[in-house]
């Protein structure tokens, strides 16, 4: 029997996801002579910059599944995994289709990541991108438009060709329907989760990661259609939002457990970098001026930026669950993720004051036992299908 | 060593200074309440306090007091207290250790209460940490925070951007947010004389710490040098008293120069200076002395260290310039060590090896620094291969006593110096039939 539309769009995104090799990449890079790819590193990277100078842009998220043999030579025990994967991948010429890497403001070890990623791959455009921080939106813009700039040159330099206005113009506009289809989908869960496992959105997500935006695309809006189109019909499970995975990922076993365990996850942080922009870049004007103004005015609320407004981390989450109608909220953040855990007591803090209920478990990119997360989250769910109007 | 003897340990002249002065800034903290004098916490890398001090508010540094805390014995408890209150296990235990103290009643490294910030100066140098620590003090205090984004050094340099970046902030930001909690309007000139003051400190710091180029060395420049910048990396730079200071240190040590002699280990002067050794990384405060203890009793004296350059790289010529009052900040904060990138941080160290004519270098990796410790295990194979010398590598804590295992870390500096005695003997030899 033929699989349904749908189900080979899962396929085909369970395909990219599980290729160690980056298959899809290379094949896109030996269709057309003198194509280049640019990788980037969780969370946030400008990919209508890449876009525009001609080049693919590649996320790299480290990948649970691999073995580690000489990533742990690079990090000590407490240190998270995603950067022992990431070397893992590079140190086995996995990545070696790279002519570029960006990494941006996320975290230290991020940080440090760029100055090793120097010394590894010195003939390598490398670029650690310092993310506006300042509350000042004027100034933050003026910062960013500086920083874009420069990875405009140091890209066009790569390609060999200069990154015109119109290119990113166009580049834009690209990233805007890819913004819009993304934010489709998630509407669509959030309102119909049953007819949008997470599952499936992940791993959808995850293949946009490293595939041609217009691919991603073409993709994305046919599963959308055959997804508003299921009869799959509603379940008694509880709404629930995961908050903390933006940076290291978890295992898709994780989020199958959650789902499974009878919640439907009605937003996440997975991949926040293709939803951080919040609003669509204006096309007409100067470009970088654009995208670093959409930048300091709509960036999505996340550890990774500071929030200038005190009550800002209290108030978040009773938002997002306000806006996403959930039941209740799980911390599900990478151990030793300084970010997500550091932000953990100040986000709970205010859930739980706004009456929230909420749970938290640590995983690890390639955890294998989902037994516990199975418990945690049944329990969580059954709980709140108990008692939560008792509250 | 025992307690008693840990109590007993000798102390320079210079501490003794140095304790009597801190004593008072933290008399003088205590009273802010009924003086008005404006409170500002800030941190040590990047921290501007010659600008915090013309307005006439006071520094607080939170590293200092969890340092302090891990030193009194005090941080098992306060993060043991911020745990419950769902801190994770895998986060930093300076902030921590903090927050615990806070919710302790805040008393302070010297038995006194620490008053309430009336602004956290958020200086955002080269630690990702201090931005959630301080978003999580502005709910433990409801008090105004002022931002200030200081880019990294992803290429090596101070990018002109980036300063121009930091003097608006500064300009922007901070100076109005001091003006308002202060109700004292910049001064410029003001300013500029804290920061004389401040390169008369910053000369007088880096002779100290050169002065290690001399066989023997006459001091530690990790753990001793921790004294060192205690003042200057804290609330006494643009001070008169740091500069009083800072030259009785260099008499000081300028004394033990002339007599020939080492420096002065807890359980008193090292006899012979046997290893001579570069370290990267932070100490363990929760054992501090012990840990001293264990490099004297080998016979090693650290001649360079990392560490000591967090609140300012000042022995690779940087100093204040009192005419370019802002942007002298922004060089400031943006040439603190953990805002330099990693290849920037290995020519550092090949640099120390290499003046300072050392016999290998160790890392002490700590569980809660990410800043520092990622990408330190590829730190140490570059520069043994740029260098031939050997490198050891130790793991600790910045304050978690349960991360300090004294038997390991022991077992590892005695191998570590058995290997260093082995390629001494070795290239001695070599020497000898050549």
């Amino acid at each position: 029997m033929t699989p349904s539309p749908r189900a080979q769009i899962v396929d085909w995104a369970t395909e990219i996801y599980e290729d160690l090799e980056f298959t899809v990449v290379r094949e896109w890079l030996d269709a057309q002579p003198g194509r280049k790819a640019a990788g980037f590193l969780p969370v946030y990277a400008p990919k209508e910059v890449i876009h525009a100078a001609g080049m693919l842009p590649v996320g790299i998220h480290g990948n649970g599944a691999i073995e580690i043999i000489r990533g742990d030579a690079y990090y000590q025990s407490y240190i998270c995994h995603l950067p022992r994967s990431v070397v893992e991948l590079a140190e086995s010429n996995r990545l070696d289709f790279l002519s570029a890497a960006l990494f941006p403001s996320t975290c230290d070890v991020i940080r440090n990541l760029s100055g090793m990623w120097q010394i590894m791959f010195p003939d390598m455009y490398v670029r650690y991108m310092h993310l506006p921080q300042v509350a000042d939106p004027v100034l933050g813009a003026q910062f960013w438009q500086r920083e874009l700039n420069v990875i405009r040159e140091g890209l066009g330099q790569v390609a060999g060709t200069t990154v015109g206005d119109d290119q990113l113009r166009a580049s834009i506009g690209i990233y805007n329907e890819v913004r819009e289809v993304i934010g489709q989908l998630y509407a669509l869960r959030s309102k119909q989760p049953w007819k949008v496992p997470t599952e499936e959105l992940y791993l959808l997500m995850r293949a946009g990661e490293v595939v041609a935006p217009e691919v991603f695309m073409d993709q994305a809006r046919a599963y959308l259609a055959a997804a508003e189109n299921s009869d799959e019909r509603i379940k008694d499970r509880t709404r629930v939002i995961i908050v903390g995975s933006f940076c290291e990922q978890p295992p898709l076993g994780l989020i199958k457990t959650i789902e499974r365990a009878g919640c439907y996850i009605v937003d996440d942080d997975f991949l926040a970098g293709n939803r951080f922009m919040t609003k669509a870049v204006p096309t007409a004007g100067d470009p970088a001026a654009n995208l670093a103004t959409t930048f300091t005015s709509s960036a999505v609320k996340t550890s990774v930026l500071y929030e200038p407004d005190p009550k800002g981390k209290k108030s978040l989450m009773q938002e997002r669950a306000a806006a996403a109608r959930a039941d209740g909220i799980i911390f599900c953040a990478a151990s030793f993720c300084d970010p997500a855990l550091l932000d953990r007591p100040m986000l709970r803090e205010g859930a739980e004051a706004a009456g929230i209920p909420c749970i938290a478990f640590k995983f690890a990119e390639n955890s294998g036992q989902f037994q516990q997360f199975r418990e945690q989250a049944g329990t969580f769910s059954d709980s709140i299908k108990l008692w939560g109007d008792a509250s | 060593m025992s307690d008693k003897e840990m109590r007993n340990a000798q102390k320079d002249e210079s501490m003794i200074i140095q304790k009597e002065m801190i004593a008072e800034h933290y008399k003088r903290l205590e009273r802010a309440p009924e003086t008005k004098e404006p409170v500002v916490y800030t941190f040590v890398p990047g921290n501007l306090t010659e600008l915090i001090r013309s307005f006439g508010c006071l520094p607080v540094l939170p590293e200092i007091n969890a340092l302090q805390s891990g030193m009194r014995g005090k941080s098992r408890e306060y993060i043991a207290e911020a745990e419950k209150r769902g801190h994770s296990e895998d986060v930093c235990t300076y902030v921590k250790c903090d927050i615990g103290m806070a919710m302790a009643g805040n008393i302070g490294p010297t038995g006194t209460k620490l008053p309430k910030p009336d602004l956290l100066l958020l200086s955002y140098t080269g630690c990702y940490t201090f931005m959630k620590w301080f978003e999580l003090l502005r709910e433990e205090y409801d008090c105004p925070c002022v931002f200030l984004h200081v880019p990294y050094q992803g290429e090596g340099e101070i990018e002109p951007e980036h300063r121009e970046y930091m003097v608006k902030q500064i300009k922007d930001e901070v100076i109005p947010a001091l003006e308002k909690i202060s109700g004292n309007k910049y001064d410029e000139e003001a300013l500029k004389e804290r920061l004389r003051l401040s390169v008369q400190a910053e000369d007088d710091l880096v002779w100290v710490l050169q002065s290690a180029m001399q066989k023997p060395s006459p001091i530690d420049a990790y753990f001793g040098a921790v004294y060192y910048v205690g003042p200057i990396f804290s609330a006494f730079r643009g001070t008169e008293e740091g500069v009083n200071y800072y030259k009785a240190l260099r008499r000081e040590v300028q004394g033990r120069l002339d007599a020939g002699l080492g420096p002065v280990a807890p359980k008193g002067p090292m006899a012979e200076e046997k290893y001579r050794i570069v370290v990267e990384g932070p100490p363990n405060w929760t054992h501090f002395r012990e840990f001293w203890q264990m490099f004297a009793d080998e016979g090693a004296v650290v001649v360079a260290s990392t560490y000591s350059k967090v609140g300012g790289t000042y022995d690779f010529g940087f100093r204040h310039n009192p005419d370019d009052p802002l942007g002298t900040m922004g060089d400031y904060c943006a040439g603190c060590y953990t805002n330099h990138n990693l290849p920037g941080r290995i020519d550092m160290l090949c640099q120390y090896l290499k003046d300072y004519e050392a016999d290998g270098f160790l890392i002490n990796s700590v569980k809660s620094c990410n800043s520092f410790s990622a990408g330190q295990l590829m730190m140490l194979r570059e520069v043994e291969k740029r260098t031939g010398l050997p490198g050891g590598f130790i793991e600790s804590d910045l304050v978690d006593p349960r991360y300090f295992s004294a038997a390991n870390i022991k077992n590892r500096l005695e191998s570590y110096f058995q290997m260093v005695e082995a390629r001494r003997s070795s290239s001695a030899q070599k020497g000898m039939s050549a």
